[in-house]
């Protein structure tokens, strides 16, 4: 009776295990059919001999628009896998330079520290920067009946500095003589964790909103207490949750939430990519850096015409010298599927990003031809 | 104690309380109050379960289909119409098989200790520091595997096998305390006889103890790992995010389970900005209610397996 | 009440050796076995070592550092005071949950181990199991998407008429991503852990009890009030500190649903006041830099200590109150 007892315990965890092993086999990588697809639809890709793994790391706002890049460079390339590593802004640069990636993406520039240390790490070449995706910062908010708002910097200001606390504030009507405003409370939400998007927010409120805005830009939210949420996808959903709140997103995730027209100038500007574009053509590139180095210093407080101001950009670090040509050929073409308007495009459709113009296009080509093995 | 009494004292018991229930109202409506208050109870704490396990049910079956569990989300992005979780499922197999591995020799074995060799001082701290050992939060677990790969593998190291760590340090003190229940179980009759026929004590141990614990045993492992299975915030720290089938336990990260629901939920909506492609807005809702689903499920089975063994298996010795 | 008496080790480990002699496998196996158990011994040396190792650069540097190096670091602070709040935070959570869930557990059980027909109570004590063994990510997931779209108006309510007590100052957040939110999805979460204990204490009533209890005439509810409930009472405390422990320790419900904030607030009905500990650690270390991990874990050792003081003030108390309890 003992022994058999043990053998049927035997039996039964034989059983379980064999189960495990039958589902094991039967699983496949390649969800879309991928594989198929790449000969299939694609004419237009010449056949690829590229392959190997490529590795990078960096801020987490450009995630799904480099899922969209990884799935369509490895969709070109099937022997090749791109791997990112949405660590954030800050591990991506230490990451970078320390050798452990061969790119990275971040939502600010090297600072000139940053940049000697990337420059050693680039066998003393030159280290590329370049602002290849940038997304609209939508002001979203949920309040009953109403679609569209028109706001100036001074006022969005007050509303995320607490100042501002009603709907029916004059400040608000005097600027939507048209819209019927409720006499509700506004619930301003802000992101829980550092982010890019928070650090060009207030950035952006800092530069534009004058003494309405006493607080610092930080990647980290100001001031205390409040409703807050994880990530884009949160603030999003808690906009949506709620009535009467307001928020700051990712353009694109802003869905079917009434956005603010921003006041630029003498004008009321929606979000458009377009708009965003502008405003990084609008700005000067960093002085006294190499030839690659493409970092912004954003006109926030920009008077040009149709220019959207409350942009997200976030670039992508690589170096102009690599050690091995493998490394050297794959982030060559990478950064090459990125900036292509193929690229530019797909990242658009799956992420909302702004498609880069054709004059920027122009500069981040010439430096990712430039990029070689050392040798 | 046999039946035949116990019925009519239940009798007279009764007689008696009618007696004394209409003689003071009062005790009667308290008891009637307080039952009235016991049921409520119940019914009010069912209502959260039950609309839990109907949220997912509903919410899950949408998507739950063998093309769901069989592929991976490699190259899914978007609001693609496409993916699955088998990767998650072989992360969560793999790294919980690894944290068994490592916890169910060292809980039996300490169990052994503690009921067949301690005694001592050793055997007191033992007790006290798996008692101890069971209310470590998940998290801190997770921060003590990272700390440890992070202290001999730098910082920014993400394995699977870490995962494996932080789960084994949740399993071994459930593992040990119910080795240790089933051990106690066992008859020193048994033990006596066995060294009365001159077999040494490792052997009886192995031929004649733990064959005689072993469904409680089995019962107590596939408990424990049921416990563990669901863990999302250690495996969050220590094994990080991918959307590729990975195999290897000791390369790379992998992706579980719980963390797939929770990543999943918290990309939220996708934006559908282009007409022409297929575009689910709340893909990631409804890949999350699924895999949700699928969570629950394995828990679930591994606890059926668990009463069935116990049941089919146990010791018939107590009765 | 049990059947078998446990082996007295030492007598018969002495007994066994005299007999078959303590050399070769004999050996090796009670070398192995006791070593194990050194070893976990030491496993629980080494969590904490290696969490002060690693919480140390934290610890040991100033918090004017810390605040230059990591970005969400307050200014001007040391990791004392950033940690408390968290610690306000996290006991504030638990006990709130706790409150909630007791009671309601100790009825459950009651309902299954007394007053359900017998039949049913087997199936209900298996669900209960079951119910106890869900991932808290799914009642995480439950408590964002199903519950808390739904609990605004009643938190409005109560905050409107019972906001001169400070726990529940308004106005109330919409959404409601707040404390109350929290508490209520972590009472259903360790209700079914807690109920799973004291069901299983009231089981263990002892027969002779229940029949005294019954035979002086006593009605079901006195029966339970005079037999079971003093009977259970360090099973019922046991169960409750399982429960606080769970509460303590989770991270997922929390991370998913509460919008954080790092005050000492009791304004539960507020969003962005109040932050767990464990929470805190799962939102901020994917992005933090190795310091800003290094303070993470040193909040974490902080959790560990509370946990750890928590199971053993229980196991003090229960301890204790087994002597009077009239159990074994």
């Amino acid at each position: 009776m003992k022994l058999s007892r043990f053998s049927r315990a035997g039996a039964a965890t034989l059983a379980a295990g064999a189960l495990a092993v039958t589902l094991t086999a039967c699983g496949s990588d390649d969800p879309v059919g991928e594989a198929q697809a790449a000969d299939g639809d694609s004419a237009t890709t010449e056949m690829s001999d590229l392959s190997g793994q490529l590795n990078g790391a960096g801020a987490s706002s450009q995630e799904a628009a480099m899922n969209a890049w990884r799935a369509g460079f490895q969709g070109e390339n099937p022997d090749v896998t791109v791997n990112y590593d949405p660590i954030g802004s800050g591990g991506g640069r230490t990451n970078f330079i320390e050798g452990g990636t061969a790119f990275a993406g971040s939502d600010a520039a090297l600072d000139d520290e940053e940049l000697v240390d990337a420059q050693a790490r680039c066998l003393d070449g030159e280290v590329i920067e370049l602002p290849m995706y940038i997304s609209p910062i939508a002001v979203i908010f949920n309040v009953e009946g109403v679609d569209q708002l028109k706001l100036d910097p001074a006022t969005i200001a007050g509303i995320f500095n607490d100042e501002i606390t009603s709907w029916d504030d004059p400040a608000i009507v005097d600027q939507n003589p048209d819209v019927e405003l409720p006499s509700e409370a506004i619930t301003p939400v802000h992101r829980s964790d550092e982010s890019g998007t928070t650090e060009n927010f207030t950035e952006y409120l800092e530069a534009a909103g004058g003494d309405a805005w006493p607080h610092e830009a930080s990647g980290d939210w100001p001031t205390e207490g409040g409703q807050s949420a994880q990530g884009t996808s949160g603030v999003v959903q808690t906009v949506q949750g709620g009535s009467g709140t307001i928020g700051y997103a990712d353009a694109s995730q802003a869905g079917s939430l009434g956005t603010a027209e921003v006041k630029v100038g003498e004008e009321y500007v929606p979000y458009s990519p377009e708009a965003a574009a502008k405003i990084v053509d609008a700005s000067e590139q960093i002085e006294g850096r190499g030839p690659y180095d493409h970092a912004l210093e954003l006109a926030r407080d920009t008077t040009e015409s149709g220019a959207y101001p409350i942009v997200l950009v976030s670039y992508h670090l690589a170096c102009a010298t690599y050690e091995d040509q493998e490394t050297a050929d794959l982030v060559k073409a990478f950064l090459g599927y990125v900036a292509s308007e193929e690229g530019q495009e797909i990242s658009s459709s799956a992420a909302g990003s702004a498609p880069i113009s054709d004059s920027l296009r122009a500069d981040a080509t010439e430096a990712i031809d430039a990029i070689s093995a050392q040798g | 104690m046999t039946t035949t009494p116990d019925l009519t004292a239940e009798q007279r018991t009764d007689a008696v309380r009618t007696a004394l229930a209409q003689a003071d109202p009062g005790r009667h409506r308290k008891d009637r109050v307080m039952t009235v208050i016991i049921y409520g109870a119940f019914v009010l704490a069912m209502i959260p379960l039950v609309s839990l396990i109907w949220t997912v049910l509903a919410n899950g079956l949408e998507r739950f289909d063998w093309y769901f569990l069989t592929v991976s989300m490699r190259g899914v992005f978007g609001g693609m119409d496409a993916g699955g979780i088998y990767h998650a499922i072989i992360g969560t197999v793999e790294i919980t098989l690894g944290a068994t591995l490592i916890s169910v020799p060292i809980g039996i074995l300490t169990a052994i200790y503690l009921v067949e060799y301690g005694g001592g001082m050793l055997a007191k701290w033992v007790t006290f520091f798996v008692d101890v050992m069971t209310g470590i939060p998940s998290i801190v677990a997770g921060l003590f595997a990272l700390s440890l790969f992070a202290f001999f593998f730098g910082p920014g190291i993400r394995l699977g096998i870490m995962g494996s760590v932080a789960l084994a340090v949740l399993m071994i003190p459930v593992v040990v305390r119910s080795t240790e229940e089933m051990l106690k179980l066992v008859p020193n009759e048994l033990r006596e006889a066995s060294y009365a026929l001159g077999v040494p004590k490792w052997l009886t141990i192995v031929k004649v103890v733990l064959r005689t614990s072993v469904a409680g045993i089995v019962t107590g492992v596939m408990l424990a790992i049921a416990r563990v299975i669901g863990e999302t915030a250690p495996l969050l720290l220590t094994v990080g995010v991918i959307d590729s089938i990975n195999y290897n336990l000791f390369e790379g990260r992998m992706m579980t389970l719980p963390v797939y629901v929770y990543r999943q939920y918290s990309q939220g909506y996708v934006p559908c900005n282009d007409p022409s492609a297929v575009c689910i807005e709340d893909i990631n809702f409804q890949r999350a209610w699924a895999a949700a689903l699928a969570l629950i499920l394995i828990v679930m089975i591994l606890n059926l397996l668990a009463r069935l063994i116990s049941r089919y298996f146990a010791p018939k010795l107590r009765g | 009440m049990s059947t078998t008496a446990p082996p007295t080790g030492k007598a018969r480990s002495r007994s066994a050796s005299g007999r078959a002699g303590d050399r070769g496998m004999n050996r090796i196996f009670r070398l192995v076995s006791t070593w194990s158990g050194a070893l976990i011994l030491a496993t629980l040396a080494a969590v904490a070592i290696f969490l002060v190792l690693e919480a140390w650069p934290a610890i040991s540097l100033g918090g004017e550092e810390l605040g230059e190096q990591i970005s969400w670091f307050p200014e001007d602070t040391s990791i004392i005071t950033f940690v408390g709040p968290l610690i306000f935070g996290t006991l504030l959570a638990a006990f709130l949950a706790l409150i909630l869930a007791t009671p309601l557990a100790v009825g459950v059980a009651l309902f299954i181990s007394h007053y359900a027909p017998r039949r049913l109570a087997q199936a209900l004590g298996y669900l209960v199991d079951l119910l106890a063994a869900i991932p808290s990510v799914v009642y995480g997931l439950w408590g964002i998407l199903a519950f808390a779209p739904i609990v605004y108006p009643v938190w409005n309510g109560i905050a409107e008429t019972l906001g001169w007590f400070p726990l529940f100052e308004g106005p109330a957040a919409d959404p409601p991503r707040v404390m109350a939110t929290v508490a209520v999805v972590l009472a259903v979460m360790i209700l079914p852990i807690i109920t799973a204990v004291c069901r299983e204490v009231f089981l263990q009533t002892p027969k002779l009890h229940e029949e005294a209890a019954l035979a002086l005439g006593a009605t079901r509810w006195e029966l339970v009030k005079t037999a079971v409930l003093p009977f259970a009472r360090s099973g019922i405390i046991s169960g409750a500190m399982l429960g606080l422990g769970r509460a303590l320790g989770e991270t997922m419900a929390v991370l998913m649903i509460l919008s954080p904030g790092f005050l000492y607030s009791f304004a539960i009905f507020q969003a962005g006041q109040q932050q767990t500990i464990a929470a805190n650690i799962a939102a901020q270390q994917p992005e933090a830099p190795p310091l800003g991990v290094s303070a993470l874990i040193a909040t974490g050792l902080a959790l560990f200590v509370i946990t750890m003081a928590v199971n053993m003030a229980a196991r003090a108390v229960v301890a204790r109150r087994k002597d009077f309890s009239g159990a074994n």
